[in-house]
């Protein structure tokens, strides 16, 4: 048969090309354009190669702020992973149950981000709100906006609080995936809570589990709106994580360079952390 | 070594799924439990895995009332329809879980996962996981498992039917090889008659939640007790006709033939007459066959064999034929079949020939 020769197939992807042209790379090019020039009045330009990056690469306070990303990240994936797990594995797997669970899990992730700052910062203020209030009673001299350690620990809890429910959701999708033959197989076998847990539950969740820690990663990375709201980044700057800072210097100061510059590190270490984390976790699967 | 089910029903708030039923199954059988989708053959085997406990009745085996163990005190072992392995383990180590929660010491584990596996043709793959493998090749890591720790029971819930039309002509026409000299009782559950006639054994037909009947299984397929035996174990379905018998002499929709000698020369009355399609032949092979001249509704040719829907005075009739006829639709062909053959149901469905 013979093939016909033409540029046809240009027609079906221009669509694609349009969308994500306006979606994503015009919008990554004006950052981009900032990144590498000065600019003044009257939409003047003048080009700095890569002074803006080595301005970033150098300042304290971009690796201040960066730490103190990492290290939020790292302690809410320590916490939300496994006690998302917990809550997945003893929610319910049929009866009224069920539904009851979903929609209290599902609560916490329909609050607009604003609101879930705005409600915790009432929630929390010292001797006022409920947890404040108690937390006084209780002998504790907790405040949030005053104490460095009680604003990351109001952060970290509201984090907790917000996006919990989306690992359970992802784990407990997983468990009800997994065939109940699966579980009486283990019973004949005599297998323990713990090697049914090991051995079924955990290798099927495991793509779940990858997903769910990607998107906690990436979210929890990218964090701005609640501690805004709630801490404002304070008290110092305890908890301006990396958006916080970034917004700081480039609608702050007005510093577009730096900011556009710091914009496209932060931009490509996402990218970069969440393609290892995922590279390696998916080594095993295609052998 | 024998299985006794007594007066063994299940049923929960709303309906039943087991009615009562006895069954005594003899050691070293493979008995095949053959019965329609939700006529309750993963129901009995659970009650028998003691997976779930039986509403009434008691089981006893060897004698002994196990009705109330637990599953992990019965010596069992059971094979499903999914492919159910340990994900993250290799084949090796699945084959050899069973034995190490019993503890046995690892020289013991690896000389029966060796011997297992040959027997199952899985010693190639012992160091895959399983989503590498096939799925005849999952199921096989399956049954291995189910057969390294020497259990007494055997139950398999249609291990064939997830695996394609060639892995389960082969695996089985293997399993009762591999059964056979196992000091154990198997049971088999399906749907497919054909599973029930190759593996041989023993059958107990189940329709909607009661045993039919039980017994060899080449006795259950000639002799089956009640029409619902019958259809069960027939498939393409079984040709029924209600029919009226005048003293020897049937009638069914205006065809008229006597019955064999044997039969009595007295039997009237109002019968189902039932005629097996491989019985319905489009050649005259006797003097006395019944002659029927159908018009063609359908004509399937699968393979070998020819599967023609055809009528005849606004009955529908199933013949299944050896060897390819490309009738078409609306012709008239001939159809033939030996009043021997039929099968005549009275009303209480029980046969009377």
């Amino acid at each position: 048969m013979n093939k016909v020769q033409n540029n046809k197939a240009w027609f079906f992807i221009l669509p694609v090309i349009f969308l994500v042209a306006f979606n994503a790379v015009i919008p990554l090019m004006t950052v981009v354009n900032y990144a590498f020039q000065e600019t003044f009045n009257n939409n003047i330009f003048t080009w700095q190669g890569t002074k803006w990056f080595e301005n970033i690469l150098r300042s304290e306070r971009f690796y201040a702020a960066f730490g103190r990303q990492l290290l939020f990240t790292f302690i809410i994936l320590l916490i939300q992973i496994p006690l998302g797990v917990f809550i997945a594995l003893s929610m319910p797997k049929k009866g009224f149950g069920v539904s009851i669970c979903l929609v209290l899990m599902s609560m916490p992730l329909l609050i607009p981000w604003n609101v879930v700052g705005a409600m915790w910062n009432i929630f929390a203020l010292p001797r006022i709100g409920f947890l404040g209030h108690y937390l006084a009673l209780l002998g504790f001299d907790y405040n949030f906006t005053q104490s460095i350690y009680a604003a990351w620990f109001t952060v970290i809890l509201m984090d907790v609080w917000h996006w919990t429910s989306l690992v359970v959701l992802l784990c407990y999708a997983g468990l009800c995936a997994i065939p109940d033959p699966f579980y009486q197989a283990a019973k004949i076998d005599g297998a323990s809570r713990w090697a049914v847990f090991k051995y079924i539950e955990l290798p099927k969740m495991k793509k779940v589990l990858t997903i769910a820690i990607l998107l906690r990663f990436m979210d929890s990375f990218m964090i701005y709106t609640e501690p805004f709201v709630l801490t404002g980044g304070g008290p110092g700057n305890a908890t301006a994580f990396l958006s916080i800072d970034l917004v700081k210097m480039a609608l702050g100061q007005f510093d577009l360079g730096n900011a556009a510059a710091m914009s496209l590190v932060y931009f490509l270490i996402v990218l970069l952390l969440s393609w290892i984390f995922y590279s390696v976790v998916m080594k095993g699967e295609d052998k | 070594m024998s299985l006794n089910l007594t007066n063994i029903s299940k049923k929960n708030l709303f309906e039943t799924h087991i009615y009562s039923s006895n069954l005594i199954l003899e050691k070293n059988s493979i008995n095949v439990l053959l019965g329609p989708t939700l006529s309750g053959k993963t129901t009995l085997m659970r009650l028998i895995a003691g997976l779930d406990e039986p509403s009434t009745g008691k089981i006893y085996f060897n004698e002994k009332d196990i009705t109330k163990d637990k599953v992990q005190k019965r010596n069992v072992a059971m094979v499903y329809q999914q492919f159910i392995n340990y994900p993250s383990l290799t084949v090796y180590e699945n084959i050899a879980s069973p034995l190490r929660v019993l503890k046995h010491e690892p020289d013991f584990i690896h000389q029966k996962v060796i011997e297992v596996a040959s027997l199952l043709k899985l010693n190639n793959f012992l160091e895959k996981r399983p989503h590498q493998l096939s799925g005849g090749q999952q199921q096989r890591t399956a049954l291995a498992r189910a057969l390294i720790k020497n259990a007494d029971l055997i139950l398999l819930d249609e291990p064939l039917a997830n695996l394609d039309f060639k892995l389960r002509e082969e695996l089985r026409e293997e399993l009762p090889k591999i059964f056979t000299k196992r000091d154990c009782i198997v049971i088999y559950a399906t749907t497919d008659p054909m599973d029930a006639l190759l593996i041989g054994g023993n059958t107990i037909v189940i329709n909607e939640g009661k045993i039919v009947q039980y017994g060899k299984t080449i006795d259950v397929y000639k002799n089956p007790s009640d029409l619902i035996s019958a259809k069960v174990f027939n498939d393409p379905p079984l040709n029924v006709f209600e029919s009226r018998i005048k003293n020897g002499i049937v009638n069914i929709n205006n065809i008229e033939f006597h019955l064999s000698k044997s039969v009595s020369k007295n039997l009237s009355g109002n019968y189902k007459v039932c005629i097996r399609p491989h019985h319905l032949k489009n050649k005259k092979e006797e003097i006395d066959d019944v002659e029927i001249e159908g018009k063609v509704r359908i004509c399937e040719i699968n393979g070998s064999e020819t599967l023609i829907h055809f009528d005849y005075n606004k009955l529908n009739y199933t013949s299944l034929i050896n060897g390819i006829f490309n009738y078409s639709i609306q012709d008239t062909v001939k159809f033939y079949f030996k009043p021997s053959n039929c099968l005549i149901f009275n009303s209480n469905n029980k046969i009377t020939v």
